[in-house]
């Protein structure tokens, strides 16, 4: 039970139960599409306004949908005390902890896959800097948001209205990487200012809480 | 303990007010803002303890979690509860001197808008207290006031670089381009003044959490020592 | 190692105490248990057994005092050396109980399926099931649950109500099983409401009580089985 073989092989796991029921999958992707619905409705804007604001609404869509996704995957640890049977084995729990973020990044991800693209059809968006840009920062935007999502999930588990809990600790954290995956995101639909440092912001974030995530996991597992 | 405590509650107060009368009489009327210049007196100050707080909370969480010591929580719930007190005032006290001066309540500049996020995770750890599951879990505290701290210096990068629209506004022509000495003094006066309200508030508070423990020290040893009732 | 059980206790408990802010859950619990025999855990509802046994597999730190596991303290260390079970499956219920053993045997290191299989037989259950453990009776489930708790061979066994709600026949095979298990050298801890079940096989019953061990006395008797009262209750000095 090394770190890579418990990683690959609890991820593994994780994705044959994601994509088994798929009624979890059902219900986000549906959730991400009325998002980005009722944004559309709220803010009617002009093609020169949209490139400006899109970024935005991307990201704070992708917020709210990407809690309840966080939510769900660790419910299911819960239910019938699955959580437990980890805890006693000997495995290590910091990979645990990497193959969770890991597995949200890719149910995160396939959400950004569907709020993105109908972004762009409902405000017929077109990107003035180049669209590999943009690829980068939802990259590194979705593992910001999943990485600190998933300790914070496993911090709720010890709190009363978990699911409510969850939000509250991750928003306020998150608005940095929040920030600058928007400036990142405009910066590239209208082809004006850097997205390089935005980039390089949101991969010294990802990479440092990333670390401190890891390093605290099994503390914050085995608290009561 | 209580009567260092005592003289230090009167040195506090001396200075507050000392800090009051310069502030409000001492110190002469700024040119161009008028009277609510004087807000700057407590405004910086508060911004000052609450700077002090905050770091001291880091601290205390990263000893909580390395030794484990009751203590050292209590210092860390002090110090979150004390800073999470002066950020509110200096959120307060921002639109009241924005509006007079800017004719604006709010502005999304660097330090208003840090100060917001600040109190949002601050406030943040307060509920993660208040909401864990049988009291306060020091333990998630903790580690929640770390990655509350490691923000907070993407916070101040993120809203210098990526929020650019809004340039600082600045306090009258800024403390130090040939101010009136009165106004350093009054500003210097109440700068003490509140570090040391800062701390006797801190200390009160951390005497008070000492005293919880202890009281749930005591429940504890009864009940370890006759059979309870059964909690269900 | 602990390998004979005259070397040493198997688990041992120095003035354990575990408090939930004011209620008191072990008070001052001090105890040794020698390895090789099956131990049942008795009591009223809130006596502290289900603790106990979450304090003994690590699940729950003790406030106070030391619980020392197969000659660890550190009980993460001896993990591969015991199994737990409770009273929830601790099993997902999307996937098959081959599947659900598959990936608990690669936390303890075991990519053999041949061992999954087995453990699957030997609690009376047919590997090629492709049902999904959502779907089993409260029998198979807590079979299934025996089956992953026995995967990694362990030497220590903690089972919590293994019994409750489930069938009689299921419960007689688990119960013959663990004792073939104790009689193959394994330590067992078994919390249970059903002492009658284990009448022939247990070796000791632990009674608890408000937090604390009031009485151990050797196998079941009988009368504790009819009328379910401790000894303390019926007036048995400990």
């Amino acid at each position: 039970m090394t770190f890579a073989a418990t990683l690959k092989n609890t991820l593994a796991k994780d994705q044959r139960l994601e994509w088994r029921s798929k009624d979890a999958i059902n219900s986000m992707l549906f959730f991400a599409l009325l998002v980005v619905v009722i944004f559309s409705f709220s803010f009617d804007l002009s093609p020169e306004e949209s490139r400006l604001i899109a970024g935005a609404l991307v990201w704070v869509a992708l917020l709210f949908a990407a809690v309840v996704a966080l939510n769900q995957t660790w419910a299911r640890e819960l239910r019938n005390s699955v959580l437990d049977a980890y805890r006693i084995a000997p495995a290590p729990l910091e990979s645990l902890f990497l193959a969770k973020t890991i597995g949200n990044f890719i149910f995160v991800g396939v959400l950004e896959l569907v709020i993105a693209p109908l972004f762009v059809v409902f405000y017929n968006l077109r990107s003035i800097g180049p669209v590999y840009d943009l690829v980068i920062a939802s990259v590194l935007g979705n593992w910001a948001l999943v990485v600190n999502g998933t300790f914070f999930g496993a911090i709720s588990i010890r709190t009363r209205s978990r699911e409510v809990l969850l939000p509250l600790l991750l928003f306020p954290i998150s608005i940095p990487a929040l920030l600058a995956a928007v400036n990142a995101t405009t910066n590239t639909l209208t082809g004006e200012g850097s997205v390089y440092l935005p980039l390089v912001f949101l991969a010294v974030y990802d990479v440092v809480f990333t670390t401190i995530g890891l390093f605290l996991f099994e503390t914050v597992l085995q608290a009561e | 303990m209580k009567s260092k405590f005592a003289v230090f509650a009167l040195i506090t107060f001396g200075l507050l007010t000392w800090g009051l009368y310069a502030a409000m009489i001492g110190a002469p009327t700024e040119a161009t803002m008028g009277p609510v210049q004087r807000i700057f007196y407590y405004h910086v100050p508060c911004a000052w303890v609450m700077l002090l707080c905050f770091p001291a909370n880091f601290l205390a969480s990263v000893a909580y979690l390395a030794k484990r010591n009751p203590l050292f929580d209590a210092f860390a719930v002090s110090t979150a509860e004390v800073g999470v007190v002066f950020c509110t005032i200096v959120l307060i006290q921002g639109p009241i001197w924005a509006k007079p001066v800017w004719g604006i309540w709010w502005t999304w500049d660097a330090r208003l808008t840090s100060t917001l996020v600040l109190w949002l995770i601050y406030v943040s750890y307060l509920i993660l207290r208040k909401f864990s599951t049988g009291g306060p879990n020091p333990v998630l505290s903790a580690s929640l006031a770390i990655f509350g701290c490691v923000d907070a210096a993407f916070v101040w990068g993120a809203i210098r670089w990526f929020r650019t629209q809004h340039p600082q506004p600045v306090f009258g022509s800024g403390p130090n381009s040939g101010i009136d000495p009165r106004m350093l003094h009054a500003f210097f006066i109440n700068l003490a003044a509140f570090t040391c309200l800062g701390i006797l508030l801190v200390w009160l508070r951390f005497m008070l959490e000492q005293a919880r423990q202890k009281v749930e020290e005591a429940h504890a040893m009864k009940a370890l020592a006759s059979p309870a009732k059964v909690a269900r | 190692m602990n390998s004979s059980s005259n070397s040493g206790s198997i688990v041992s408990l120095r003035e354990v105490s575990k408090l939930y802010g004011r209620f008191a859950a072990l008070r001052t619990v001090t105890a040794e248990f020698s390895a090789g025999k099956l131990y049942l855990i008795l009591g009223e509802n809130g006596a502290g057994k289900s603790t106990l046994l979450r304090v003994i597999a690590g699940l729950i730190h003790p406030t106070r005092g030391e619980v020392t596991v197969l000659g660890a303290s550190e009980l993460r260390t001896v993990a591969s050396l015991f199994g737990y079970m409770a009273h929830a499956p601790m099993l997902y219920e999307e996937l098959s109980g081959m599947e659900n053993l598959l990936y608990f045997a690669k936390l303890y290191g075991i990519s053999d399926a041949a061992k999954c299989e087995q453990a699957i037989r030997t609690v009376g259950l047919d590997p090629k099931l492709t049902r999904r453990v959502g779907q089993y009776s409260q029998g198979m489930r807590q079979r299934m649950s025996l089956a992953r708790a026995i995967l990694n061979d362990p030497k220590l066994l903690l089972l919590d109500e293994p019994f409750s709600n489930v069938d009689v026949i299921s419960a007689r095979d688990m119960a013959r099983l663990l004792g073939e298990m104790r009689d193959a050298g394994r330590t067992i801890f078994l919390v249970t409401h059903q002492p009658a079940l284990l009448e022939q096989i247990a070796d000791e019953s632990v009674w608890m009580s408000a937090g604390q061990i009031v009485a151990r006395e050797q196998g079941v008797s009988a009368e504790a089985i009819a009328s379910g009262v401790t000894p303390v209750q019926r007036g048995h000095s400990q």
